[in-house]
């Protein structure tokens, strides 16, 4: 059975390979800073299981005193340039996108087939986050089939992936380091005060301003968690559920859907969503990349502007009507 | 209320560009700290409430590893960029006519869209769609078209590369109906006595996937006559 803990051990050997590659690195300008950091997240994906909460969190604690006091650097290892690509290019042509399209393929045919596949009585895949393991399964596989195609060195696929993890940085981390932060939030009841906030001091004597409160909050509360799941309960039961479907009778599947996608329209606008507006920034070199406000969230702001009063819109049509 | 001194911090924290990592921690800390705050509670309490939020804090972040495991895409989309991957994507564009920075990106969303309104939200993303595929083709349809082109403008197509995949997917997946957004709703309206069956509200995603179309389309349209103001008549072919 393939279980989550062997894409741990993938994941965790991939960074501790990244960890030695910079460490024997001489060039790097940030070696042993850089080096610690994916070090020390290799440590976490190997033994994680085994170092006890407080030794995770003391763990997180050190990476972020890696990335506060700016001791991760970008490296340059020996890579090919414009015309060398080029080259290649015209030689293997839209053969390339094949390994590259195979990951979600792969990753799609493993949750619609492979995770329902049983050997020997028991299920392939392990039941916890079987997309994750298909998306392992499918980074292996793509990897074999392009190593034996290509042939290239056996260290190159690491250094590659050494120069993009460098070029992401900190931000990597990011989004499993602000899901934490969500966590402690509901242990200590942050999203209930900010529910109480709202529901106390918002005048909601009207359908239409109750709609527009719990739309505006939704993507409010949204842009502060970073995560429209964290808001919904939240908003919902304070303004959604007891106001605009039981004190004006409004049709809760309808409240509800609009709702959650109003909270969308937070997250597009908002740097806490760090995997969907910080990651790609990083990964696309953009020179505002830890901005506040970078581009990808600049870009994105207009559309979901307009798409919130859409849905204001839509609550107040719908919701009332069937 | 001491509790939203968390939030606080974090605002603080961005607004003062101060590393994103460091200011979470701080949040968090002072979110576990100030929960505590109560009378009679002294130094020693507040200092086992700060350890205790660090243990809740680890013990979340390594629940989450699952989420950080996407990053075992780059060493194959590393190497495939040594080989030209990205060259590909841009001669390929460049072959064919029609193709505009706009008309790719709308292509791309709509393909993103309905994939993810099929439930296939793995279709796609920024490590192995956007930046070695997407993107660069954005780019090149529109430098075959206008030439060489200002590096404001480049950073801005290519962050609509990332804008299209990002919009297209939120305002597509809710029509599937066993996605987690649905199930989250579900079982919330459930618990509090209401119980619908998933399409039920799926169905209600689709007003807004259409308008997010409607909207995001129009802009991607537009984007290509900024494109063409921005760099001056049509050169190249």
């Amino acid at each position: 059975m393939i279980t989550l803990d062997w894409v741990y051990i993938f994941a965790g050997l991939t960074f501790a390979s990244f960890s030695a590659l910079t460490l024997s690195d001489r060039g790097h300008a940030r070696r042993f800073g850089t080096a610690a950091f994916w070090g020390l997240l290799a440590v976490s994906f190997l033994f994680g299981s085994h170092l006890g909460d407080l030794g995770n969190g003391f763990l997180v604690l050190a990476l972020a005193a890696l990335a506060g006091f700016r001791l991760l650097g970008q490296s340059h290892p020996p890579t090919t340039d414009g015309a060398e690509r080029a080259e290649s290019a015209a030689r293997y042509g839209n053969w390339l996108f094949v390994p590259a399209l195979m990951i979600p393929a792969v990753a799609i045919l493993g949750v619609l087939v492979l995770e329902k596949v049983s050997l020997f009585g028991r299920p392939l895949f392990g039941a916890e986050q079987p997309t994750i393991i298909a998306l392992g399964l499918a980074v292996a596989l793509a990897l074999a089939g392009a190593m034996v195609w290509l042939r290239p060195s056996l260290v190159a696929p690491l250094q590659e992936g050494r120069r993009l993890m460098d070029s992401v940085g900190w931000a990597g981390i990011l989004p499993q380091a602000l899901a934490a932060l969500g966590a402690v939030f509901v242990i200590a009841g942050v999203g209930d005060r900010i529910g109480e906030l709202f529901s106390t001091w918002l005048p909601l004597d009207h359908r239409l301003l109750a709609v527009i409160a719990y739309c505006v909050g939704m993507a409010l509360f949204t842009f502060i968690m970073g995560n429209a799941f964290a808001a919904f309960p939240v908003m919902t039961a304070a303004v959604g559920l007891p106001i605009v479907v039981n004190q004006f009778g409004g049709d809760p599947a309808i409240v509800c859907a609009i709702g959650m996608l109003s909270g969308f329209c937070g997250t597009l606008t908002t740097p806490m969503a760090a995997n969907f507006n910080v990651v790609p920034a990083a990964l696309l070199d953009l020179p505002d990349r830890e901005a506040p406000f970078n581009g990808v969230i600049r870009v994105q702001i207009p559309t979901a502007a307009l798409i919130l009063t859409i849905n204001i819109a839509l609550m107040y049509v719908l919701a009332f009507r069937f | 209320m001491w509790v939203l001194l968390g939030i606080a911090v974090l605002v603080a924290g961005f607004v003062a560009r101060l590393n994103p990592l460091a200011v979470i921690l701080a949040a968090a800390v002072v979110t576990g700290v100030a929960a505590a705050i109560a009378p009679g509670v002294g130094p020693a309490e507040l200092w086992a409430a700060a350890l205790d939020t660090i243990a809740a804090f680890g013990k979340a972040f390594n629940d989450y590893r699952y989420i950080s495991v996407i990053w075992l895409v780059l060493p194959l989309i590393g190497l495939l960029e040594r080989y030209g991957l990205q060259e590909q994507a841009r001669a390929l564009v460049g072959k064919v006519r029609s193709a505009t920075t706009g008309r790719i990106l709308l292509a791309y969303f709509l393909l993103r869209q309905i994939s993810a309104a099929a439930g296939l939200t793995k279709l796609g993303g920024h490590p192995q769609m956007v930046r070695p595929l997407i993107a660069p083709m954005a780019e090149a349809a529109a430098e075959s078209r206008h030439g060489d082109l200002p590096d404001a403008l480049r950073y801005r197509i290519r962050a609509h590369a990332a804008a299209v995949d990002n919009i297209a997917l939120f305002f597509g997946e809710d029509i599937f109906f066993a996605i987690a957004s649905i199930l989250l709703i579900k079982g919330f309206l459930e618990a509090n006595g209401i119980v619908l069956e998933p399409w039920q509200l799926a169905v209600w995603a689709i007003p807004t996937a259409v308008s997010a179309l409607l909207i995001h389309g129009v802009r991607l349209i537009r984007l290509d006559r900024t494109i063409a103001r921005e760099t001056g008549p049509e050169s190249g072919q």
